[in-house]
């Protein structure tokens, strides 16, 4: 019988199971990606330290590798099912039943869809990004950065709360990473094109963590990063393919309009409809923001209200890099203390 | 003598209710305007006078609408309507076979059993036919005190609460005719004068051995019910009665309901007979909002205590509108209300003049002005694709908001800002007119909506997107390949209910893909919950409308949602996997 099961190879899951492996647990984890790291993958580099995510993702593929963990890959879980004995059934899409007992959900969150929000324009207009697809233009970044239409851009702006914070989209709750995600991308944008003007529209600028108020600050006092207090309404296209946006400058008290040459929209973090979906086949119980609800809010973040099931990562909601690996060390803890109790 | 003073309850009670119906008529009719006052003077003698009396007759007395949406409620309203209406006439036909002559007092044929107990020529089959209208009318009676135990087998799940003067009516209507049975059965008792009812009931009263008095007694019972009923008429929902015949013939002859509050706008309210359809058909239900369904606005606005709160949580959709078996005006009723109620705000607008427009060249004015609208601007992809079709199908344009524009007005006459709102219609009207267009294309029902009731354009045909492209596709000008996919088309409600365009944009989707049908469209089609009708309604509230709504129309599994309005599409893109598309999206897509 299997220990643990982990539902989820990114860091979260992968920080997990190499915790409960050297406590002397069994643990396999459930990747439904061909790859393990997640999210991780697709991103060029970390705030506040600019560090690259690569390296962050080959320290865990070298941990991995030294415990030669089970991991299978390109495989989703469609069902938790507890049974009488305190036993977990776990249905996956390879027609592979596992029995376990205790599971570990790190299945992390998704971007918001920013089609969603079309006044914006993304999958419309050519040169609107979302901020995973700057990452990825980063990150295959040869030679001279430009825009999607091939032009070197002179005007970037960057939006804050897309998804976030706005219930018409769906999303009420803040998912704080976006912030400090624009600020290191205004500055990683300001050092490929110092030419250019790199604009930030906020609503509140959430900077919570050590050495992101310094980031902020080195984006305008050094980067002239200009941060604009409003939201964007909508965005036109001009017949060269740069677009004009109507924004509001509320600090100016009056509405105004900018031309760029690229637009990122600052994406949110929802809860991962896979989540959502085998939450439903456990009773598992969530939050009002739908990412998976803790047992207790400041004792008990790892546990839920399903005894032997726990959290680790971003499933209970947006967590950066530095609290994922801390959450789910925590976690190893608290399935640690289950499994003793159990025997 | 003295024992036929039981006439005076109802003598009296007529009297008063003639008296007030005769202040309250001639006053609202005073009060309309000249105009108005000149169309009725004019159609009088015309064929909308004999329209007029031929509606009267089907939706006060008949109820046809009633019949339409459920057979017993409409029966119910038929024989008490329809029968009272018969027993008054043949009680009139009953003296004049008796005495030869109509010149009578009018207690006489209400009364007629108690004062003529001869037999003459035909009694016997008059006697026979009265107690057959009266049972008619007791069974409409008998099912209106079972509707109050449970409507639901009347088609109906809420019915309306009732209100102390209500109750009164209601009471005094409930006793008139089975103490006219009773009062008539005592007197057959006693005289052998009645026919098969009277005279079946009467062998109770023989077996009683009535007594001239008590026989009194019923009469008397019978005459305070009319009286009583008389009296709380006027101030009693029944007051529908009489002005909803006034309503039908005023609005034959053309009298339309404006959108500042008038005395047309009261008679619309006094035709409301609180038959509580509207209730039912209302989604805000669904969000358990229950106390501003129309009967409850329309009442409030009679006594003059309607909340702001109640005015404003209505997303006037229009389902209570095209429900309303009298054909009340509800959205443009409520709309009038809000413009009473809003103070008027900073609205001087002077960006309005710094706008850039395209000047207007003589020789080169376009055929089609397009106005793309608010809404339109934030749904990107529907301008896109919109564009993309006229210029496919080489239509001459001009874009008249490409890149800045002014509002259509209609958010603000929703909100009850009229005068803010005249200032943007009179801008854009200019606008428009100036171009020189003879077909305004817009892509968003809110805006066709205002462009038809309030711009006045004249000679300029208004059309939305759906209605051009399917002209576009009829003279060969875009041809479109057809897909194995199945939509299904939601109604916004401005276009359809609004507007009434309801098959130009499922003969145009038909040209693209299987168009399947759902349980609830056109006029009854569910609104999306992202009206701009109602600014206080909270999007948890929005929310759970929306989820019904989409239960409804993805029923049958369709490959795509499509809309013919950017809010629409805006609403439901957050609630679905499924895409949601709007209809110039579609077309862009199947051009060939």
């Amino acid at each position: 019988m299997i220990d643990v099961l982990i539902i989820g190879g990114g860091i979260a899951g992968l920080e997990t199971a190499c915790s409960l492996q050297d406590l002397g647990y069994e643990t396999v984890i459930v990747e439904k990606e061909k790859t393990i790291g997640g999210h991780l993958n697709d991103w060029d580099t970390l705030f506040p330290t600019h560090r690259s995510a690569a390296e962050v993702l080959e320290h865990y593929t070298e941990e991995t590798r030294k415990r030669a963990l089970t991991i299978y890959l390109n495989t989703y879980v469609i069902s938790i099912k507890k049974q009488n004995d305190g036993i977990f059934e776990v249905q996956t899409s390879r027609d592979v039943v596992f029995h376990c007992k205790s599971v570990v959900l790190a299945s992390g969150y998704q971007l918001f869809n920013a089609e969603r929000k079309e006044e914006y324009g993304y999958k419309i207009y050519d040169n609107v990004l979302t901020s995973a697809d700057l990452e990825k233009r980063l990150k295959n970044l040869q030679g001279e950065f430009t825009t999607p239409t091939g032009v070197t851009p002179k005007r970037i702006a960057f939006i804050h709360c897309v998804g976030s914070r706005d219930e018409k989209s769906g999303n009420h709750y803040c998912s704080k990473l976006c912030c400090v995600t624009a600020v290191k991308q205004a500055i990683h944008m300001k050092q490929l094109c110092p030419q250019a003007d790199v604009f930030c529209c906020y609503m509140d600028l959430r900077m919570y963590g050590p050495g992101f108020e310094e980031m902020y600050r080195e984006a305008q006092e050094k980067y002239h990063v200009q941060f604009i207090r409003g939201r964007l309404s909508e965005v036109a296209e001009n017949a060269n393919g740069s677009l004009q946006l109507k924004v509001e400058d509320t600090l100016a008290a009056r509405p105004s309009r900018l031309q760029v040459d690229m637009l990122v929209l600052m994406v949110g973090m929802e809860t991962a409809k896979s989540t959502e979906l085998f939450a439903q086949s456990c009773g598992l119980e969530c939050a009002s923001n739908r990412f998976v609800k803790t047992k207790d809010h400041h004792i008990g973040s790892n546990q839920t209200n399903v005894d032997g099931i726990f959290t680790a990562g971003a499933s209970i909601g947006p967590l950066s890099v530095f609290d994922t690996v801390n959450h789910a060390k925590s976690a190893a803890f608290a399935v640690n203390d289950y499994l003793k109790a159990m025997k | 003598m003295i024992d036929s003073l039981f006439i005076l309850p109802f003598t009296l009670g007529m009297i008063t209710l003639f008296i007030i119906l005769f202040i309250k008529y001639g006053l609202w009719i005073s009060r309309l305007s000249k105009i108005d006052k000149l169309r009725i003077v004019q159609s009088l003698f015309s064929r909308r006078t004999l329209a007029a009396i031929s509606e009267s007759f089907m939706e006060g007395l008949i109820h046809r609408k009633m019949f339409r949406r459920h057979g017993l409620l409409g029966y119910m309203h038929m024989s008490l309507a329809f029968g009272w209406f018969l027993l008054i006439v043949f009680g009139h036909v009953e003296v004049f076979v008796q005495s030869g002559s109509l010149s009578t007092y009018p207690w006489i044929p209400i009364f007629f059993n108690y004062f003529n107990h001869d037999a003459f020529p035909g009694e016997r089959f008059m006697a026979n036919l009265m107690d057959f209208l009266l049972l008619f009318i007791l069974s409409g009676v008998f099912l209106a005190y079972f509707k109050r135990i449970n409507s639901k087998i009347f088609g109906i799940k809420k019915t309306t609460k009732l209100r102390p003067g209500d109750r009164f009516a209601l009471a005094s209507l409930w006793c008139i005719f089975p103490f006219r049975l009773l009062a008539e059965s005592a007197t057959a008792a006693l005289y052998d004068n009645g026919g098969f009812l009277t005279n079946t009931v009467g062998l109770f009263f023989k077996w009683i051995e009535v007594t001239p008095t008590m026989e009194s007694v019923l009469w008397w019972a019978y005459s305070i019910s009319l009286g009583v009923f008389f009296v709380c008429m006027p101030f009693s929902r029944y007051m529908h009665i009489l002005t909803e015949i006034l309503f039908i013939f005023l609005r034959h002859y053309g009298i339309k309901l404006k959108k500042q509050f008038n005395s047309y706008s009261r008679i619309q309210i006094y035709s409301c007979s609180r038959c509580g359809v509207c209730i039912d058909v209302c989604q805000m239900h669904i969000a358990n909002i229950s106390n501003n369904q129309s009967v409850y606005i329309l009442k409030n606005m009679r006594d003059h205590d309607l909340t702001a709160r109640k005015l404003y949580n209505c997303m006037l959709c229009g389902r209570c509108e095209s429900a309303c078996p009298v054909g009340i005006n509800l959205n443009d009723l409520r709309i009038s209300q809000r413009i009473k109620a809003s103070k008027e705000y900073n609205s001087d607008y002077a960006f309005l003049q710094t706008l850039p427009y395209e000047p207007v060249v003589e020789d080169k004015k376009p055929e089609v002005i397009y106005f793309a609208g608010c809404m339109t601007h934030m749904t990107p992809g529907i301008k896109k694709s919109v564009v993309q079709v006229l210029d496919k199908a080489g239509v001459n344009y001009q874009f008249m908001d490409k890149e800045k524009g002014a509002c259509c007005g209609r958010p603000l006459m929703l909100a009850g800002q009229y005068q803010a709102a005249q200032k943007l219609i009179e801008f854009n009207r200019e606008k428009i007119i100036e171009s020189g267009a003879t077909t305004l294309l817009v892509s968003c029902p809110i805006c066709y909506k205002v462009f038809r009731d309030d711009y006045e354009l004249g000679q300029i045909t208004i059309k939305h997107h759906s209605e051009y492209f399917l002209e576009l596709v009829e003279q060969g000008k875009i041809s479109l390949k057809k897909s194995d996919k199945s939509i299904v088309y939601h109604d916004p409600c401005e276009l359809g209910r609004g507007c009434g365009v309801y098959a130009p944009p499922r003969t145009l989707l038909a040209k693209t893909g299987t168009v399947l049908s759902t349980e609830q469209e056109k006029v009854t089609s569910l609104c999306c919950s992202g009206s701009l009708g109602d600014l206080s309604l909270s999007m948890a509230d929005r929310n759970v409308i929306k989820a019904e709504t989409l239960k409804v129309l993805l029923k049958q599994n369709p490959d795509v949602l499509a809309t013919a309005c950017p809010l629409c599409k805006k609403t439901f893109v957050k609630g679905v996997d499924i895409q949601v598309k709007d209809i110039a999206e579609i077309i862009a897509d199947a051009i060939e």
